[in-house]
């Protein structure tokens, strides 16, 4: 399975099934070959009640929505809700949302098969799911209504959570039915809505249910846990990757009031302590020894000049490292004539920096169980890797799972790194005793699972009218799922989704290209848009320059190359991004714009990006965006995304560099990892494509379009090309 | 040893050694958890509370500097400070978790500054990091909540 589409398909809706199962599969948590959900959910004992795991109704007709999702900022608990409240006619200011518990059977993410969240998937696989369970506790209502009224079903309506029959002037709100409607048997196939018929969906009437506690302080995230008897851990780590513990000293450590005790663990040493101060200051005093035989011993630098030789066909490959072709036509080989353009681009690692540092609660050898309280991304992952440490059942693992201070896919590992540190210490505290683990922010930067440092080189010929007619690409960068229970039998198309796929090499005769996935002792990781972090730059920068060798404008460029790949939705949002940004208008003065256009996750994204050029760096105004997610559930939400994602990828535009030299993490907090702050940050305008197709990704579309865009305006303003990311290097 | 704090208007006794930063003594001593851990050297602003007014990063002062001053944190504006009323109107949090910080750093600068330039806006928020990207909010928050607040 890959992300390619056929883009005729695509664009009738066809194939968007498929594309978003393919990049749920390839970015998000996934987990074919670790056994079915149904075995994975054994020894859980989650209540299920009469609506079925995700709706609950209270007595007096409040309705809660279950979130089989986390929400780490993407709105879940706007979009899941209103998908649930459309179909029962709930009163949506009485829905509230409470996060479901971890239960691989009934709450597995229905594209990944498995709970877990990824591949901007949370709407998408919820779609159908909730609007049947909603619609079934719908006609549970009209079903008892019926019954008690004597009169017929089909005349029964609901509204804002009343149901009503107009002939006989008899009301009732859920409250009252409650007990009837929980003895009907829920249809199986519920008649669902037409989307001419929804009143809540696509309306700015669906806006976040937790905006209150999070803007109070009162949301609770895992760093805010407090337990009877809770206990702080902090660990000593590796100062390189692949080191390890070979002796340590805590007589100091010990002394330090508040130290419970030191705990050797397989990832460092732990000190678990009363509080977290207490613990900081007893890893201080602690003195642990490194065996760092097997450390990486490579650097950023080094990595990146290997790749360019590798890339450049110079000097020999690693055994068993070979190139892999993702796309090829025709016969690059044979050459041809025409107008030669050759780059190579280089980004590099990159730490997800999530304002709230990894962090976990877990409880351990208790009568209780094994329990974590925890903002788990993937609870059947978590569930695994704890299984096999506490040694239990996974299923019978509960997770509490709280709101994230963020993740950008840094939550969601096929080791649960952090999970697994904290289930470690927790194990040998025992007696059920709460353990938090709290990662400074030293710690988070220093585990890694960065985007992988990677390499493009393109070779492209022009044909006599300066599109493209042969394309020789190559990529080099690590696999993110090698070594994983979904490593790819074929390639790994997370590293090259993007680019393979593009409608521009649909577009080209003659295509070649290929990836080479090297092995390193540095953990890489999805991030926000996954392999379109440097694809999108790599294939919409590659065209303005193209473009402008060609004489051409870049709009009217694309939409030539579109044409010719047949990406109608591509030409779609591209046209409103243009006419809403008045590409065809002259830009204010001191102003040049930029476009790009990417499909990530099943949506495409159009941007223009309005720069002026200040004391040498550019700085980002308006940015007016297009976007095609198919049905739009929450129009307001899908603008946070927009404006979000469009942060998150301009800061690794301008700021974000993770270094590391001889395997030891250089930059270590927010002082020498610059990110993208509040003056810097664009005003995004978001426009939204009218569809009725299903939903598609919104969480990470957003975020890999911005980078070519600023680099398209800088073209345009300087005549300089951009070859290497971040363009501010600190 | 026990140290005395005023915290949102009440005298609090907490145990803690002299060089311990204000913000594990509020979340751990004190129970007040909405001030937030980023990054333990004043870089990020998740940790940002009022000392007497002015906009501090509780995760850098010790708690025995802070003798007679009066120490304001989220929890302490009351839930409907007009700042916490035009975050929840315009949907500004996305994660949350950098957000308390976010609205601690914007009540200190309407407080001094009520109709705040969008230079003056940046000058005050620059503190604040958050990853989320819901930057574009926060300065409309901003400037939603000082209309309201002149109003």
């Amino acid at each position: 399975m890959n992300a390619h589409v056929d883009q005729d398909a695509a664009r009738t809706g066809a194939t968007r099934r498929e594309l978003v199962v393919g990049t749920a599969l390839v970015s998000g948590a996934l987990l074919v070959g670790c056994g079915p959900a149904d075995l994975l959910s054994v020894g859980a004992k989650t209540e299920v009640g009469a609506f079925g795991p995700f709706i609950r109704i209270a007595a007096d007709g409040a309705v809660t929505v279950f979130n089989k999702h986390i929400e780490f900022g993407q709105g879940t608990h706007a979009g899941l809700a209103a998908i649930v409240a459309e179909e029962l006619d709930a009163d949506w200011s009485r829905v509230s949302v409470e996060q479901a518990p971890a239960n691989a059977k009934l709450y597995a993410n229905t594209l990944i098969g498995v709970q877990g969240t990824g591949g901007s998937t949370a709407i998408p696989n919820s779609w159908m799911q909730l609007r049947k369970a909603g619609a079934a506790a719908r006609a549970m209502f009209t079903g008892a209504a019926a019954a008690a009224w004597k009169v017929p079903e089909a005349e029964i309506t609901v509204k804002d959570g009343v149901v009503s029959h107009t002939a006989s002037g008899k009301s009732a709100g859920f409250g009252e039915l409650l007990e009837a409607a929980s003895e009907i048997a829920p249809p199986e196939e519920p008649k669902l809505k037409s989307h001419a018929d929804f009143t809540l969906i696509g309306t700015d009437r669906v806006r976040r249910k937790d905006s209150r506690a999070k803007s109070t302080g009162e949301a609770r995230f895992t760093q805010d846990v407090k337990m009877e008897g809770l206990l702080t851990a902090v660990v000593a780590h590796a100062p390189r990757f692949g080191a390890k513990v070979s002796g340590f000293d805590d007589a100091e450590a010990r002394k330090v009031a508040g130290v419970v005790d030191v705990i050797e663990i397989p990832t460092g040493v732990a000190v678990v302590a009363r509080s977290t101060w207490a613990a900081l200051q007893g890893r201080n005093a602690l003195k642990v020894t490194w065996d760092e035989s097997k450390a990486e011993p490579l650097g950023s630098a080094e990595i990146e000049a290997k790749y360019a030789e590798w890339a450049a066909g110079k000097g020999a490959l690693p055994d068993k490292l070979k190139w892999e072709t993702f796309e090829t036509r025709g016969d690059a080989a044979a050459g041809g004539e025409g107008e030669v353009f050759e780059a190579t681009y280089d980004f590099p690692f990159l730490a997800h920096a999530t304002m709230e540092p990894m962090n976990c609660v877990a409880q351990v050898g208790g009568k209780g169980g094994v329990k974590l309280t925890v903002a788990s991304q993937s609870p059947t992952l978590d569930q695994m890797n704890t299984a096999r440490i506490a040694m239990t059942l996974p299923g019978s693992v509960q997770i509490e799972n709280l709101f994230a201070g963020g993740s950008f896919g840094r939550r969601a590992n096929f080791q649960s790194d952090f999970v697994a540190e904290c289930v470690h210490i927790a194990k040998k505290v025992g007696k059920g005793t709460p353990v938090k683990l709290v990662w400074t922010r030293e710690d988070d930067m220093m585990a890694g699972y960065f985007r992988p440092l990677t390499h493009h080189r393109l070779k492209v010929r022009l044909d006599k009218d300066g599109f493209p007619a042969a394309w020789t690409h190559r990529v080099v960068t690590q696999s993110l799922m090698k070594g994983s229970p979904m490593a790819p039998k074929g390639i790994d198309s997370s590293t090259v989704e993007g680019a393979m796929g593009s409608p521009y090499l649909k577009a080209t005769p003659v295509v070649d290209g290929q990836v080479l996935m090297p092995e390193l002792g540095i953990p890489v990781l999805w991030w926000r848009s996954v392999g379109s972090t440097h694809t999108a730059f790599v294939m919409e920068h590659t065209i303005d320059q193209l473009a402008l060798k060609a004489g051409k404008d870049p709009v009217a460029y694309r939409l030539a190359l579109f044409e010719k790949a047949g990406a109608g939705r591509h030409i779609a949002v591209l046209k409103l991004a243009a006419e809403k940004a008045g590409w065809d208008k002259p830009a204010p003065a001191g102003v040049t714009r930029g476009v790009a256009v990417h499909e990530s996750f099943g949506s495409v994204v159009a941007q223009i990006a309005e720069v002026r050029i200040v004391d040498g760096v550019p700085k980002v105004g308006r940015v007016v965006s297009a976007i095609d997610c198919g049905t739009a559930i929450s129009p307001n939400q899908i603008a946070a995304q927009v404006e979000g994602g469009t942060c998150y990828g301009l800061s690794a535009t301008l700021h974000d560099e993770m270094v590391v030299k001889a395997g030891a993490v250089e930059r270590q907090n927010f002082d020498t990892y610059p990110v993208l702050r509040n003056s810097e940050a664009p005003t995004v305008e978001t426009h939204i494509l009218p569809s009725t197709n299903p939903p598609s990704g919104v969480g990470e579309p957003g975020t890999p379009v911005i980078g070519p865009a600023v680099a398209n305006a800088v073209l345009a303003a300087t005549g300089k090309a951009t070859f290497r990311l971040p363009m501010i290097r600190a | 040893m026990a140290t005395s704090l005023e915290i949102n208007g009440r005298m609090v006794q907490v145990e803690a050694a002299p060089d311990t930063p204000l913000l594990w003594v509020l979340r751990d001593e004190a129970g007040l958890t909405g001030s937030k851990y980023g990054c333990g050297v004043g870089q990020c602003g998740a940790c940002t509370v009022l000392a007497d007014g002015a906009p501090v990063r509780s995760c850098s002062l010790p708690v025995s500097a802070l003798a007679g001053i009066k120490i304001t944190t989220i929890e302490g504006l009351g839930g409907t400070h007009p700042v916490q009323e035009a975050w929840v109107k315009l949907d500004v949090p996305q994660c949350g978790y950098c957000q308390s910080g976010q609205i601690m750093s914007a009540v200190a600068l309407l407080a001094g500054n009520a109709s705040p330039t969008d230079a003056d806006i940046d000058a005050a928020m620059d503190g604040n990091i958050c990853r989320c990207g819901a930057y574009q909010r926060i300065r409309a928050a901003i400037r939603e909540a000082a209309v309201q607040s002149r109003a």
